[in-house]
Protein backbone atom coordinates (compact mmCIF):
# COMPACT_ATOMS: atom_id res chain seq x y z
CA UNK A 1 0.00 0.00 0.00
CA UNK A 2 2.65 2.68 1.38
CA UNK A 3 4.68 1.74 -1.72
CA UNK A 4 2.08 2.08 -4.48
CA UNK A 5 1.30 5.48 -2.92
CA UNK A 6 5.48 6.28 -3.04
CA UNK A 7 5.74 5.07 -6.59
CA UNK A 8 2.26 7.45 -7.18
CA UNK A 9 3.50 10.12 -5.90
CA UNK A 10 6.72 9.79 -7.61
CA UNK A 11 5.23 9.91 -11.29
CA UNK A 12 3.36 12.87 -9.81
CA UNK A 13 6.01 14.67 -8.58
CA UNK A 14 7.67 14.19 -12.40
CA UNK A 15 5.33 15.35 -14.08
CA UNK A 16 4.82 18.60 -11.73
CA UNK A 17 8.30 19.13 -12.17
CA UNK A 18 7.99 18.63 -16.19
CA UNK A 19 5.61 20.97 -15.96
CA UNK A 20 7.50 23.73 -13.99
CA UNK A 21 10.18 23.11 -16.70
CA UNK A 22 8.12 24.09 -19.26
CA UNK A 23 6.73 27.49 -17.41
CA UNK A 24 10.63 28.44 -16.79
CA UNK A 25 11.39 27.65 -20.19
CA UNK A 26 8.42 30.02 -21.17
CA UNK A 27 9.09 32.29 -18.93
CA UNK A 28 12.86 32.28 -20.36
CA UNK A 29 11.38 32.95 -24.20
CA UNK A 30 9.32 36.18 -22.79
CA UNK A 31 11.74 37.32 -21.03
CA UNK A 32 14.91 36.47 -23.98
CA UNK A 33 12.67 38.56 -26.31
CA UNK A 34 12.27 42.33 -24.35
CA UNK A 35 14.07 44.35 -23.16
CA UNK A 36 16.70 45.53 -22.15
CA UNK A 37 19.03 42.92 -23.41
CA UNK A 38 22.08 41.93 -21.02
CA UNK A 39 25.04 41.15 -24.37
CA UNK A 40 27.71 42.42 -21.97
CA UNK A 41 27.00 39.59 -19.28
CA UNK A 42 25.98 37.30 -22.23
CA UNK A 43 29.42 37.65 -23.98
CA UNK A 44 30.96 36.78 -20.39
CA UNK A 45 29.06 33.65 -19.98
CA UNK A 46 30.32 32.27 -23.51
CA UNK A 47 33.65 33.02 -22.83
CA UNK A 48 33.14 31.37 -19.47
CA UNK A 49 32.22 28.24 -20.53
CA UNK A 50 33.81 28.30 -24.05
CA UNK A 51 37.25 28.17 -22.16
CA UNK A 52 36.26 26.40 -19.24
CA UNK A 53 35.14 23.17 -21.43
CA UNK A 54 37.37 23.90 -24.22
CA UNK A 55 40.01 21.64 -22.92
CA UNK A 56 37.89 18.76 -21.81
CA UNK A 57 35.85 18.51 -24.73
CA UNK A 58 39.47 18.73 -26.67
CA UNK A 59 40.88 15.83 -24.77
CA UNK A 60 37.63 13.74 -24.85
CA UNK A 61 37.07 14.03 -28.38
CA UNK A 62 40.77 12.99 -29.74
CA UNK A 63 40.55 10.09 -27.03
CA UNK A 64 37.24 9.31 -28.74
CA UNK A 65 38.51 9.46 -32.54
CA UNK A 66 41.37 7.64 -31.18
CA UNK A 67 39.46 4.60 -29.49
CA UNK A 68 36.59 4.76 -31.96
CA UNK A 69 39.39 3.89 -34.79
CA UNK A 70 41.34 1.09 -32.87
CA UNK A 71 38.40 -1.17 -31.60
CA UNK A 72 36.71 -1.07 -35.32
CA UNK A 73 39.88 -1.58 -37.00
CA UNK A 74 40.05 -5.11 -36.69
CA UNK A 75 36.74 -6.22 -37.94
CA UNK A 76 37.11 -3.68 -41.09
CA UNK A 77 40.41 -5.28 -41.49
CA UNK A 78 38.96 -9.39 -41.08
CA UNK A 79 37.03 -8.11 -44.15
CA UNK A 80 39.43 -6.54 -46.23
CA UNK A 81 37.76 -2.80 -46.11
CA UNK A 82 39.98 -0.97 -44.19
CA UNK A 83 39.54 1.85 -46.88
CA UNK A 84 36.12 2.39 -45.46
CA UNK A 85 37.34 3.49 -42.07
CA UNK A 86 37.53 7.56 -42.50
CA UNK A 87 34.18 7.64 -44.46
CA UNK A 88 32.60 5.05 -41.33
CA UNK A 89 34.45 6.73 -38.64
CA UNK A 90 33.36 9.84 -39.64
CA UNK A 91 29.91 9.40 -40.05
CA UNK A 92 29.65 8.00 -37.04
CA UNK A 93 31.15 10.54 -34.75
CA UNK A 94 29.99 13.64 -36.62
CA UNK A 95 26.60 12.41 -36.30
CA UNK A 96 26.03 10.50 -33.21
CA UNK A 97 28.69 9.59 -31.01
CA UNK A 98 30.24 13.12 -31.21
CA UNK A 99 27.03 15.30 -30.45
CA UNK A 100 25.87 13.23 -27.78
CA UNK A 101 29.06 12.48 -26.00
CA UNK A 102 30.40 16.32 -25.78
CA UNK A 103 27.13 17.22 -24.85
CA UNK A 104 27.06 14.69 -21.73
CA UNK A 105 30.71 16.44 -20.91
CA UNK A 106 28.64 19.41 -20.81
CA UNK A 107 26.09 18.59 -19.10
CA UNK A 108 28.70 17.39 -16.55
CA UNK A 109 30.73 20.72 -16.63
CA UNK A 110 28.12 23.29 -17.45
CA UNK A 111 25.13 22.36 -16.51
CA UNK A 112 26.11 20.91 -13.00
CA UNK A 113 28.48 24.36 -12.98
CA UNK A 114 25.31 26.72 -13.47
CA UNK A 115 23.12 24.86 -10.85
CA UNK A 116 25.97 25.35 -8.05
CA UNK A 117 26.17 28.69 -9.00
CA UNK A 118 22.87 30.51 -9.17
CA UNK A 119 21.84 28.38 -5.97
CA UNK A 120 24.41 29.19 -4.10
CA UNK A 121 23.24 32.26 -4.94
CA UNK A 122 20.17 32.06 -4.23
CA UNK A 123 20.34 30.54 -0.84
CA UNK A 124 22.91 33.50 0.29
CA UNK A 125 20.03 35.66 -1.08
CA UNK A 126 22.32 37.51 -3.95
CA UNK A 127 19.61 36.75 -6.36
CA UNK A 128 17.58 38.62 -3.90
CA UNK A 129 19.88 41.39 -3.87
CA UNK A 130 19.78 41.96 -7.56
CA UNK A 131 16.19 42.21 -7.24
CA UNK A 132 16.27 44.63 -4.91
CA UNK A 133 19.20 46.92 -6.65
CA UNK A 134 16.37 47.14 -9.33
CA UNK A 135 17.79 44.68 -11.97
CA UNK A 136 15.49 41.68 -13.16
CA UNK A 137 17.83 38.88 -11.91
CA UNK A 138 15.60 36.28 -14.33
CA UNK A 139 17.42 38.61 -17.45
CA UNK A 140 20.75 38.99 -16.01
CA UNK A 141 21.28 35.23 -14.85
CA UNK A 142 19.11 32.77 -16.46
CA UNK A 143 18.08 34.37 -20.02
CA UNK A 144 21.75 35.26 -20.57
CA UNK A 145 23.23 31.56 -19.55
CA UNK A 146 21.09 29.45 -21.23
CA UNK A 147 21.64 31.73 -24.91
CA UNK A 148 25.11 31.40 -23.96
CA UNK A 149 24.87 27.28 -24.07
CA UNK A 150 22.68 27.33 -26.52
CA UNK A 151 24.93 29.21 -28.53
CA UNK A 152 28.41 27.28 -27.33
CA UNK A 153 27.31 23.93 -27.45
CA UNK A 154 27.25 23.62 -30.51
CA UNK A 155 30.72 25.47 -31.08
CA UNK A 156 32.59 23.09 -28.61
CA UNK A 157 30.76 19.77 -30.59
CA UNK A 158 32.27 21.17 -34.27
CA UNK A 159 35.59 21.72 -31.99
CA UNK A 160 35.25 18.18 -30.39
CA UNK A 161 33.69 16.40 -33.61
CA UNK A 162 37.18 17.69 -35.64
CA UNK A 163 39.55 16.98 -33.27
CA UNK A 164 37.89 13.50 -33.04
CA UNK A 165 38.77 12.82 -36.70
CA UNK A 166 42.02 13.82 -36.41
CA UNK A 167 42.70 11.17 -33.37
CA UNK A 168 41.18 9.20 -36.06
CA UNK A 169 43.61 10.09 -38.16
CA UNK A 170 46.40 9.81 -36.17
CA UNK A 171 45.65 6.21 -35.90
CA UNK A 172 45.22 5.24 -39.48
CA UNK A 173 48.26 7.34 -40.26
CA UNK A 174 50.64 4.95 -37.63
CA UNK A 175 48.45 1.91 -38.41
CA UNK A 176 48.29 1.94 -41.93
CA UNK A 177 50.43 5.12 -43.47
CA UNK A 178 47.32 6.76 -44.35
CA UNK A 179 48.26 10.64 -44.81
CA UNK A 180 46.10 13.20 -42.86
CA UNK A 181 45.62 14.68 -46.39
CA UNK A 182 43.88 11.21 -47.95
CA UNK A 183 41.85 10.53 -44.29
CA UNK A 184 40.51 14.16 -44.73
CA UNK A 185 39.70 13.84 -48.42
CA UNK A 186 37.87 10.40 -47.54
CA UNK A 187 35.91 11.92 -45.06
CA UNK A 188 34.64 15.33 -46.55
CA UNK A 189 33.80 12.71 -49.36
CA UNK A 190 31.73 10.71 -47.31
CA UNK A 191 30.26 13.07 -45.03
CA UNK A 192 27.20 14.83 -47.23
CA UNK A 193 25.26 17.70 -45.94
CA UNK A 194 22.00 15.75 -44.28
CA UNK A 195 24.76 14.18 -42.11
CA UNK A 196 25.71 17.32 -40.84
CA UNK A 197 23.07 20.16 -41.04
CA UNK A 198 21.24 17.32 -38.71
CA UNK A 199 23.36 16.78 -36.76
CA UNK A 200 24.30 20.31 -35.99
CA UNK A 201 20.50 21.58 -35.27
CA UNK A 202 20.00 19.03 -32.98
CA UNK A 203 22.83 20.39 -30.52
CA UNK A 204 21.54 23.65 -30.33
CA UNK A 205 18.64 21.57 -28.78
CA UNK A 206 21.54 20.05 -26.47
CA UNK A 207 22.55 23.46 -25.49
CA UNK A 208 19.64 25.12 -24.35
CA UNK A 209 18.27 22.18 -22.59
CA UNK A 210 21.88 22.08 -20.34
CA UNK A 211 21.65 25.47 -19.73
CA UNK A 212 17.65 25.33 -19.31
CA UNK A 213 17.75 22.49 -16.76
CA UNK A 214 20.94 23.64 -14.62
CA UNK A 215 19.48 27.37 -14.65
CA UNK A 216 15.95 26.16 -13.30
CA UNK A 217 17.27 24.24 -10.70
CA UNK A 218 19.81 26.51 -9.16
CA UNK A 219 17.34 29.17 -9.37
CA UNK A 220 14.70 27.34 -8.06
CA UNK A 221 17.18 25.75 -5.45
CA UNK A 222 16.05 25.04 -1.66
CA UNK A 223 17.44 26.66 1.48
CA UNK A 224 20.71 25.54 2.65
CA UNK A 225 23.86 24.15 1.27
CA UNK A 226 21.85 20.75 0.91
CA UNK A 227 20.11 22.50 -1.55
CA UNK A 228 23.05 23.74 -3.55
CA UNK A 229 24.50 20.62 -3.96
CA UNK A 230 20.87 18.71 -4.51
CA UNK A 231 20.53 21.32 -7.42
CA UNK A 232 23.69 20.86 -8.88
CA UNK A 233 23.33 16.84 -9.38
CA UNK A 234 19.72 16.79 -10.35
CA UNK A 235 20.77 19.22 -12.66
CA UNK A 236 23.27 16.28 -14.44
CA UNK A 237 20.83 13.93 -13.86
CA UNK A 238 17.72 15.45 -15.56
CA UNK A 239 20.03 17.06 -17.92
CA UNK A 240 21.88 13.87 -19.05
CA UNK A 241 18.61 12.26 -19.46
CA UNK A 242 17.03 14.96 -21.69
CA UNK A 243 19.63 14.96 -24.05
CA UNK A 244 18.99 11.40 -24.98
CA UNK A 245 15.83 12.00 -25.35
CA UNK A 246 16.21 14.79 -27.75
CA UNK A 247 18.67 12.91 -29.66
CA UNK A 248 15.86 10.63 -29.77
CA UNK A 249 13.43 13.15 -31.07
CA UNK A 250 15.91 14.18 -33.44
CA UNK A 251 16.80 11.12 -35.24
CA UNK A 252 13.14 10.29 -35.62
CA UNK A 253 12.02 13.39 -36.71
CA UNK A 254 15.01 14.09 -38.86
CA UNK A 255 14.21 10.39 -40.62
CA UNK A 256 11.40 11.84 -41.44
CA UNK A 257 12.35 14.92 -43.57
CA UNK A 258 16.07 14.03 -44.62
CA UNK A 259 15.25 9.72 -45.31
CA UNK A 260 18.65 9.71 -43.62
CA UNK B 1 16.81 63.37 17.07
CA UNK B 2 13.64 64.54 17.11
CA UNK B 3 10.81 62.83 14.89
CA UNK B 4 8.03 64.52 14.04
CA UNK B 5 4.82 61.97 14.11
CA UNK B 6 2.30 64.73 13.16
CA UNK B 7 3.40 64.34 9.40
CA UNK B 8 3.09 61.69 7.40
CA UNK B 9 5.48 58.46 7.83
CA UNK B 10 7.60 57.69 4.99
CA UNK B 11 6.75 53.66 5.40
CA UNK B 12 3.23 52.25 6.17
CA UNK B 13 2.37 48.91 6.87
CA UNK B 14 -1.22 48.06 7.60
CA UNK B 15 -2.82 44.99 8.46
CA UNK B 16 0.38 42.86 6.82
CA UNK B 17 -0.73 38.85 7.07
CA UNK B 18 1.77 35.93 5.42
CA UNK B 19 1.09 32.38 5.73
CA UNK B 20 3.44 29.98 4.66
CA UNK B 21 1.34 25.98 4.50
CA UNK B 22 0.15 26.28 8.40
CA UNK B 23 2.49 28.54 9.60
CA UNK B 24 1.16 32.05 9.84
CA UNK B 25 4.27 33.70 10.22
CA UNK B 26 2.33 37.85 10.14
CA UNK B 27 -0.97 38.04 11.63
CA UNK B 28 -1.99 41.45 10.95
CA UNK B 29 0.98 43.50 11.67
CA UNK B 30 0.95 47.41 11.55
CA UNK B 31 3.96 49.60 11.54
CA UNK B 32 4.86 52.92 10.41
CA UNK B 33 7.97 54.47 9.87
CA UNK B 34 9.03 58.40 9.90
CA UNK B 35 11.17 60.43 8.23
CA UNK B 36 14.66 60.84 9.97
CA UNK B 37 13.82 58.15 12.41
CA UNK B 38 15.33 54.92 13.26
CA UNK B 39 13.28 52.48 13.89
CA UNK B 40 14.65 48.68 15.97
CA UNK B 41 12.47 45.59 15.78
CA UNK B 42 13.18 42.79 17.48
CA UNK B 43 11.88 39.65 17.71
CA UNK B 44 12.38 36.15 18.06
CA UNK B 45 14.56 33.83 15.75
CA UNK B 46 11.69 32.61 13.39
CA UNK B 47 9.24 35.48 14.12
CA UNK B 48 8.73 36.82 10.70
CA UNK B 49 11.25 39.67 11.15
CA UNK B 50 12.62 38.78 7.63
CA UNK B 51 9.68 37.99 6.04
CA UNK B 52 8.21 41.24 7.18
CA UNK B 53 10.90 43.58 5.60
CA UNK B 54 11.12 41.03 2.40
CA UNK B 55 6.91 42.39 1.63
CA UNK B 56 8.46 45.58 1.88
CA UNK B 57 10.92 45.41 -1.13
CA UNK B 58 8.19 43.33 -2.74
CA UNK B 59 10.57 40.02 -2.53
CA UNK B 60 7.58 38.36 -0.79
CA UNK B 61 4.06 38.18 -1.75
CA UNK B 62 1.78 39.16 1.46
CA UNK B 63 -0.94 37.35 1.37
CA UNK B 64 -3.44 40.87 2.25
CA UNK B 65 -2.92 44.19 3.77
CA UNK B 66 -1.15 47.11 2.69
CA UNK B 67 2.38 48.93 2.52
CA UNK B 68 3.12 52.37 1.65
CA UNK B 69 6.16 53.63 0.77
CA UNK B 70 6.47 57.43 0.70
CA UNK B 71 2.49 57.70 -0.18
CA UNK B 72 2.89 54.55 -2.89
CA UNK B 73 0.94 51.32 -2.02
CA UNK B 74 3.72 48.77 -3.42
CA UNK B 75 0.89 45.99 -4.68
CA UNK B 76 0.14 48.40 -6.93
CA UNK B 77 2.91 49.19 -9.12
CA UNK B 78 3.69 47.48 -12.09
CA UNK B 79 7.25 46.18 -12.46
CA UNK B 80 9.18 49.47 -13.00
CA UNK B 81 7.47 51.50 -10.59
CA UNK B 82 8.71 49.11 -8.41
CA UNK B 83 12.19 48.92 -9.67
CA UNK B 84 12.22 52.57 -9.46
CA UNK B 85 10.96 52.87 -5.84
CA UNK B 86 13.36 50.58 -4.95
CA UNK B 87 16.19 52.59 -5.48
CA UNK B 88 15.23 54.78 -2.42
CA UNK B 89 15.22 52.02 -0.16
CA UNK B 90 18.87 50.59 0.55
CA UNK B 91 18.80 46.98 1.78
CA UNK B 92 21.60 45.31 3.67
CA UNK B 93 21.04 41.79 4.16
CA UNK B 94 21.42 39.20 6.62
CA UNK B 95 24.39 37.48 5.35
CA UNK B 96 25.52 40.42 3.20
CA UNK B 97 24.72 38.65 -0.23
CA UNK B 98 27.92 40.34 -1.64
CA UNK B 99 27.72 38.92 -5.61
CA UNK B 100 30.61 36.38 -5.30
CA UNK B 101 31.73 36.52 -9.04
CA UNK B 102 32.63 39.89 -9.01
CA UNK B 103 35.09 42.19 -7.37
CA UNK B 104 33.94 44.86 -4.59
CA UNK B 105 34.02 47.48 -7.25
CA UNK B 106 31.49 45.94 -9.31
CA UNK B 107 29.51 45.13 -6.92
CA UNK B 108 29.00 48.59 -5.74
CA UNK B 109 28.53 49.54 -9.35
CA UNK B 110 25.95 46.81 -9.64
CA UNK B 111 22.94 49.58 -8.22
CA UNK B 112 24.23 52.22 -10.40
CA UNK B 113 22.82 50.18 -13.07
CA UNK B 114 19.69 51.21 -13.25
CA UNK B 115 21.00 54.95 -13.86
CA UNK B 116 23.13 55.30 -17.05
CA UNK B 117 25.36 57.22 -15.05
CA UNK B 118 29.47 58.84 -16.92
CA UNK B 119 31.96 55.77 -16.07
CA UNK B 120 33.25 58.78 -14.25
CA UNK B 121 29.95 59.95 -12.09
CA UNK B 122 30.02 55.96 -11.02
CA UNK B 123 34.20 55.71 -10.10
CA UNK B 124 32.72 59.20 -8.13
CA UNK B 125 29.66 57.05 -6.44
CA UNK B 126 32.10 53.81 -6.07
CA UNK B 127 34.80 55.70 -4.05
CA UNK B 128 32.41 58.00 -2.24
CA UNK B 129 30.78 54.59 -1.05
CA UNK B 130 33.62 53.11 -0.04
CA UNK B 131 35.66 55.89 2.00
CA UNK B 132 32.40 56.07 3.92
CA UNK B 133 33.01 52.40 5.20
CA UNK B 134 36.67 53.36 5.61
CA UNK B 135 37.50 50.32 2.99
CA UNK B 136 38.57 52.36 -0.15
CA UNK B 137 41.59 49.89 -0.64
CA UNK B 138 39.68 47.00 -1.36
CA UNK B 139 38.74 47.61 -4.62
CA UNK B 140 39.52 45.59 -6.58
CA UNK B 141 39.43 42.35 -4.39
CA UNK B 142 36.95 39.59 -4.28
CA UNK B 143 34.23 39.33 -1.64
CA UNK B 144 35.92 36.01 -0.80
CA UNK B 145 39.07 37.89 0.14
CA UNK B 146 37.42 39.69 2.67
CA UNK B 147 36.88 39.22 6.20
CA UNK B 148 33.26 38.85 7.63
CA UNK B 149 32.81 42.49 9.02
CA UNK B 150 34.36 43.54 5.79
CA UNK B 151 32.03 42.69 3.97
CA UNK B 152 29.06 43.41 6.34
CA UNK B 153 30.78 46.59 5.82
CA UNK B 154 31.03 46.71 1.78
CA UNK B 155 27.39 44.81 1.62
CA UNK B 156 26.07 48.66 4.17
CA UNK B 157 28.27 50.50 1.50
CA UNK B 158 26.28 49.19 -1.88
CA UNK B 159 23.16 49.26 -0.08
CA UNK B 160 23.35 53.31 0.56
CA UNK B 161 25.10 53.79 -2.74
CA UNK B 162 21.99 55.11 -4.46
CA UNK B 163 21.61 57.24 -1.09
CA UNK B 164 18.22 55.96 -0.51
CA UNK B 165 15.73 57.66 1.66
CA UNK B 166 15.10 54.50 3.89
CA UNK B 167 17.41 51.84 5.30
CA UNK B 168 16.55 48.51 5.94
CA UNK B 169 19.47 46.46 8.06
CA UNK B 170 18.40 42.80 8.67
CA UNK B 171 20.30 41.96 11.45
CA UNK B 172 23.64 44.39 10.92
CA UNK B 173 25.72 43.29 13.89
CA UNK B 174 24.56 39.20 14.14
CA UNK B 175 27.77 37.13 13.73
CA UNK B 176 30.44 39.66 14.42
CA UNK B 177 32.54 40.22 17.22
CA UNK B 178 31.36 42.93 19.90
CA UNK B 179 34.01 45.26 19.08
CA UNK B 180 33.45 45.24 15.08
CA UNK B 181 29.70 45.09 16.28
CA UNK B 182 30.15 48.62 17.77
CA UNK B 183 32.12 49.82 14.69
CA UNK B 184 29.50 48.87 12.45
CA UNK B 185 26.54 50.65 14.65
CA UNK B 186 29.12 53.61 14.64
CA UNK B 187 29.01 53.32 10.88
CA UNK B 188 25.15 53.35 10.41
CA UNK B 189 25.09 56.65 12.79
CA UNK B 190 27.55 58.41 10.51
CA UNK B 191 25.81 57.58 7.60
CA UNK B 192 22.37 58.18 9.05
CA UNK B 193 23.95 61.69 9.44
CA UNK B 194 25.49 62.38 6.86
CA UNK B 195 22.45 61.51 4.46
CA UNK B 196 19.66 61.96 6.80
CA UNK B 197 17.93 58.84 5.48
CA UNK B 198 15.44 56.92 7.89
CA UNK B 199 16.42 53.41 9.19
CA UNK B 200 14.33 50.33 9.62
CA UNK B 201 16.79 48.05 12.03
CA UNK B 202 16.29 44.14 12.51
CA UNK B 203 18.28 42.99 14.99
CA UNK B 204 18.58 40.79 18.15
CA UNK B 205 21.23 42.69 19.57
CA UNK B 206 19.87 44.51 22.65
CA UNK B 207 22.97 46.81 22.90
CA UNK B 208 22.62 47.61 19.38
CA UNK B 209 19.23 48.44 19.98
CA UNK B 210 20.22 50.65 22.99
CA UNK B 211 22.86 52.66 20.88
CA UNK B 212 20.30 53.44 17.95
CA UNK B 213 16.73 53.07 18.07
CA UNK B 214 14.69 56.23 18.68
CA UNK B 215 11.94 53.64 18.72
CA UNK B 216 10.80 50.27 19.19
CA UNK B 217 8.69 47.67 17.87
CA UNK B 218 8.80 44.29 19.12
CA UNK B 219 7.20 41.73 17.29
CA UNK B 220 5.95 38.89 19.04
CA UNK B 221 3.05 35.93 17.67
CA UNK B 222 3.57 37.67 14.13
CA UNK B 223 2.06 41.13 15.33
CA UNK B 224 3.64 44.50 16.63
CA UNK B 225 3.24 43.07 19.96
CA UNK B 226 4.69 46.23 21.98
CA UNK B 227 5.71 50.39 20.70
CA UNK B 228 7.82 52.11 22.58
CA UNK B 229 11.09 53.62 23.35
CA UNK B 230 13.78 51.68 24.86
CA UNK B 231 13.56 52.98 28.15
CA UNK B 232 9.69 52.36 27.89
CA UNK B 233 10.06 48.52 26.88
CA UNK B 234 12.62 47.51 28.76
CA UNK B 235 10.63 48.93 32.09
CA UNK B 236 7.46 46.74 31.49
CA UNK B 237 6.82 43.66 33.63
CA UNK B 238 5.22 41.74 30.51
CA UNK B 239 7.08 38.46 30.59
CA UNK B 240 7.43 38.48 26.95
CA UNK B 241 8.76 41.45 26.52
CA UNK B 242 11.10 41.26 29.29
CA UNK B 243 12.79 38.32 28.13
CA UNK B 244 14.21 40.39 25.01
CA UNK B 245 15.74 42.47 27.88
CA UNK B 246 17.82 39.80 30.09
N1 LIG C 1 10.26 31.13 1.53
C1 LIG C 1 9.76 30.54 2.62
N2 LIG C 1 8.99 29.42 2.51
C2 LIG C 1 8.47 28.83 3.60
N3 LIG C 1 8.63 29.29 4.85
C3 LIG C 1 9.36 30.40 5.04
C4 LIG C 1 9.96 31.09 3.94
N4 LIG C 1 10.64 32.15 4.41
C5 LIG C 1 10.47 32.12 5.75
N5 LIG C 1 9.71 31.08 6.12
C6 LIG C 1 9.29 30.78 7.51
O1 LIG C 1 8.84 31.96 8.11
C7 LIG C 1 9.25 32.02 9.46
C8 LIG C 1 9.93 33.34 9.74
O2 LIG C 1 11.16 33.40 9.04
P1 LIG C 1 12.09 34.66 9.09
O3 LIG C 1 13.23 34.39 8.20
O4 LIG C 1 11.32 35.88 8.84
O5 LIG C 1 12.59 34.68 10.59
P2 LIG C 1 13.42 35.80 11.32
O6 LIG C 1 12.53 36.44 12.30
O7 LIG C 1 14.08 36.67 10.33
O8 LIG C 1 14.49 34.93 12.10
P3 LIG C 1 16.06 35.14 12.24
O9 LIG C 1 16.23 36.05 13.37
O10 LIG C 1 16.56 33.77 12.56
O11 LIG C 1 16.57 35.66 10.95
C9 LIG C 1 10.10 30.81 9.72
O12 LIG C 1 9.34 29.87 10.42
C10 LIG C 1 10.44 30.29 8.35
O13 LIG C 1 10.47 28.89 8.38
MG1 LIG D 1 16.02 36.93 9.55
Amino acid sequence: MTNTFKITSNIKNFFIEIGELSYFAGHFFKEAFSRPFEFKELLRQCYKMGNRSLLLVGVTGFILGLVFTLQSRPTLADLGVESWIPSMVSISIVREIGPVIIALICAGRISSGIGAELGSMRVTEQIDAMEVSGTNPFKYLVVTRIMATTLMVPLLIIFGDTIALFGSALVEYLKSDVSFLLYFNKVFNALKFTDIIPATIKTFFFGFAIGLVGSYKGYNCKKGTVGVGEASNTAVVYTSMLIFIIDFIAVFVFDIFFEI
Amino acid sequence: MKVDHNIEPILKIKDLKKSFGENHVLNSYNMELFDGENLVVMGKSGSGKSVMIKCIVGLIQPDSGSIEIMGKDIMKLDHSELDFLRTEIGFLFQGSALYDSMTVRENLEFPLRIHNDSPEKKEELVLDALESVGLRHTLDLMPSELSGGMKRRIALARAIILQPKVIIYDEPTTGLDPITAKEIIELMREIQLKQGSSSLIITHDVDCARVISNRMILLIDGINYAEGTFKELSSLKDKKIQAFFK
